[in-house]
């Protein structure tokens, strides 16, 4: 199966294949592994690589969460870069010691010596209806965690040119990619288009209202200002899409613009990134700002009640008359 | 290079030796520095457990990779690293071997393969495990070795980390070298079975129990291994039983453990059992003591230079963080 794509509209895992591809035909240290890898990932991700690259390189793993991250780990320390698949990120904490404990202090404990230069998928959020333990979204720990760049992007365009980018990165990367989007196609620059970590994308302008969101909550957040805009409601869409480090120079330019802001993300509220996000709005700006995230609650099976925790396209339009009124 | 077994083993006795005392001394003046307030924080001692770092990393080149715990210097000593270097890490001094940055249990020396002391039990596993797969992957037919303790026979990064091992045929030598104690607990109590070599032997390791108190033994061993290993016959494991004769820390003053059974230990002292030997052996008396007086005077420079050296600038507290996203 031929892994080369031209065309420029793709899904999201269509990038995300490509931008692997790409980077490891670049570079021969780069390689892959994670459970079923070698059947193209349970998203398609990784369909046709272990054609292309043979078993060294893409490597289908046991389901042994901490071992894959430390495996990556220990490999990048001797010179190659990882790309390690965690399949969904629940699954992720499986391996947190590694990533936290181990990864993210690397470089700092051992005193410079060592950089990490590996990147780990956890996609995030609500799927096909998967319950409790298959559809959390975690950035906030990962934000959290000094040593980490934290990258969730929610466009075919942005999955392909940040990844290729966290390949390229001497740190480690955390790639957040948005679960119920794979499948969204977009225009993506074909060639080695890079998209640059730390900075964001404004999905809409407008003038009243600066909307900050990511992932898998920026197709809403485009829904709730076309819904706005009927109201007369001028809405600016930031898609952060480096959460760490994230683009405060183009939030804060945003909203000293537009004088208010709301911050939407599909994680639950509580202690959540969009605290960080209001508070340094607050701090630097002193001007209004309201979030809208989820409740403290774990994620339900059944729609109806999967839908109370979900952050949808009403709740943001509601903060956003809030603020605008 | 190694030493074939067949070699003299005076001469390789004599070269344990030296590993050892400098291993011993190093962490004798370790305890006094923290006992005296220049070390500031949390060190843990080997003392008595010399023979399985000797044994095994006499037969390492200096690209292959070692991978230790929280009880490490012993191994950083055997793999080549500088002593004044950790001496001034323990001392918190800007020109220790991380910065100051990573202390006792975080040390690495990465120009001699030496991939870090770890803080979590069982934490050096996988990455052994990944420097093996690593090397592999760009073409470099190096060992891989593990140190951990009986402690992280009970983690579950020893199941995930020697089933991979075994799976994908990985040059890697893991290593129990059991004290006896899990921190402040007997390690028979808490942990089931017939010993760790026999759980390495079910998940599919090649494994073998030897005397961790018998440096030619534990050397022996680890030969054959790492040289099957350099031919491409996949992992193998080292359950070696020792005795740990200092406390879990240098605050632990062990008293879960009776004065007749530390006296007992102290007999078996590795270092006492191979200067025993090499006497029996008629290796000159000057040898054995020459290799005491060198560790001491190596020690007493490494003391030397760490009381000298600067403390690191507060502002260093902020570099080495990350490269994008640093702290502002």
């Amino acid at each position: 199966m031929s892994v080369q794509v031209e065309a420029t509209t793709q899904t999201i895992a269509e990038a995300a294949r490509t931008a692997l591809a790409e980077e490891m035909r670049r570079d021969e240290r780069v390689w892959a592994l994670g459970e079923d890898l070698a059947m193209g990932g349970i998203f398609g991700q990784y369909k046709g690589l272990l054609a292309e690259f043979g078993e060294q390189r893409i490597v289908s793993t046991p389901i042994s969460e901490s071992m894959i991250v430390n495996v990556g780990f220990g490999s990048a320390l001797v010179g190659t870069r990882p790309v390690v698949e965690m399949r969904i990120l629940d699954f992720a904490l499986c391996a947190w010691d590694e990533l936290i404990n181990q990864i993210a202090k690397a470089r700092y404990m051992f005193g410079g010596q060592a950089n990490v230069p590996i990147v780990v998928r956890m996609p995030q959020g609500i799927g096909r209806h998967q319950g409790a333990q298959h559809s959390q979204s975690l950035e906030a720990w990962l934000v959290h965690t000094p040593g980490l760049v934290v990258l969730a992007p929610a466009s075919a365009a942005d999955e392909k040119g940040l990844l290729k980018a966290a390949i390229r990165c001497d740190d480690p990367v955390v790639m957040l990619e948005p679960k119920v989007l794979w499948q969204t196609p977009g225009e993506v620059p074909a060639g080695d288009h890079l998209t640059p970590i730390g900075i964001a994308r404004i999905a809409r302008a407008g003038s009243d209202v600066t909307l900050v969101t990511w992932s898998t909550l920026v197709p809403s957040a485009l829904e709730a200002a076309q819904s706005a805009a009927a109201d007369g409601i001028s809405v600016e869409v930031i898609d952060l899409r480096s959460l760490w480090p994230w683009d405060r120079r183009a939030v804060l330019a945003s909203v000293a613009k537009t004088k208010r802001a709301v911050i939407a993300h599909e994680a639950v509220q509580v202690g959540g990134l969009g605290g960080e996000i209001a508070a340094s709005i607050a701090e630097e700006l002193a001007l209004p700002v309201s979030r809208v995230g989820a409740p403290r609650m774990p994620v339900a099976y059944a729609p109806a009640l999967e839908n109370e925790y979900r952050v949808g396209p009403q709740r943001i339009v509601a903060a956003l008359r809030k603020i605008v009124r | 290079m190694s030493h074939p077994p067949q070699a003299d083993r005076r001469a390789l006795g004599l070269a344990f030796l030296r590993t050892m005392v400098r291993i011993r001394e190093f962490e004798d003046r370790a305890r006094l520095a923290y006992d005296t307030g220049k070390i500031p924080g949390v060190v843990h001692l080997s003392i008595g457990q010399e023979a399985v770092a000797a044994g095994v990393c006499a037969n390492l080149r200096p690209d292959d990779y070692v991978t230790s715990t929280h009880r490490g210097h012993g191994h950083c000593i055997a793999k080549g690293a500088d002593t004044t270097g950790m001496m001034s890490e323990l001392y918190g001094r800007a020109t220790g071997t991380c910065k100051g940055k990573g202390g006792s249990m975080h040390i690495a020396d990465f120009s001699v393969g030496m991939l870090g002391a770890n803080g979590v039990v069982g934490g050096g596993i996988g990455i052994a495990v990944g420097a093996a797969q690593g090397a592999r992957l760009l073409g470099k037919s190096v060992a891989s070795v593990c140190f951990f303790g009986d402690g992280a026979v009970n983690r579950g990064p020893f199941l995930e980390g020697l089933n991979w091992a075994a799976v994908y045929t990985l040059p890697v030598l893991f290593i129990c070298e059991d004290n006896q104690f899990s921190a402040f607990t007997r390690a028979s109590t808490t942990t089931a079975g017939q010993g760790a070599h026999v759980r390495a032997e079910a998940i599919g390791v090649r494994s073998v129990l030897v005397d961790g108190n018998d440096v030619f033994a534990v050397y022996d061993a680890a030969h054959t291994f790492i040289e099957n290993m350099r031919a491409g016959t996949g992992p193998a494991f080292i359950h070696a039983p020792t005795y740990r004769l200092d406390g879990h820390t240098v605050f632990d003053k062990a008293g879960y453990r009776s004065d007749e059974e530390l006296a007992t230990q102290r007999d078996l002292d590795p270092i006492t059992l191979l200067e025993a030997q090499l006497r029996k052996w008629g290796v000159d008396e000057r040898a054995i003591g020459g290799a005491r007086e060198a560790a001491r005077i190596e020690m007493d420079a490494a003391c030397a230079a760490a009381d000298r050296a600067p403390f690191p600038d507060p502002a260093d507290a902020y570099a080495d963080v990350q490269l994008i996203g640093a702290p502002q």
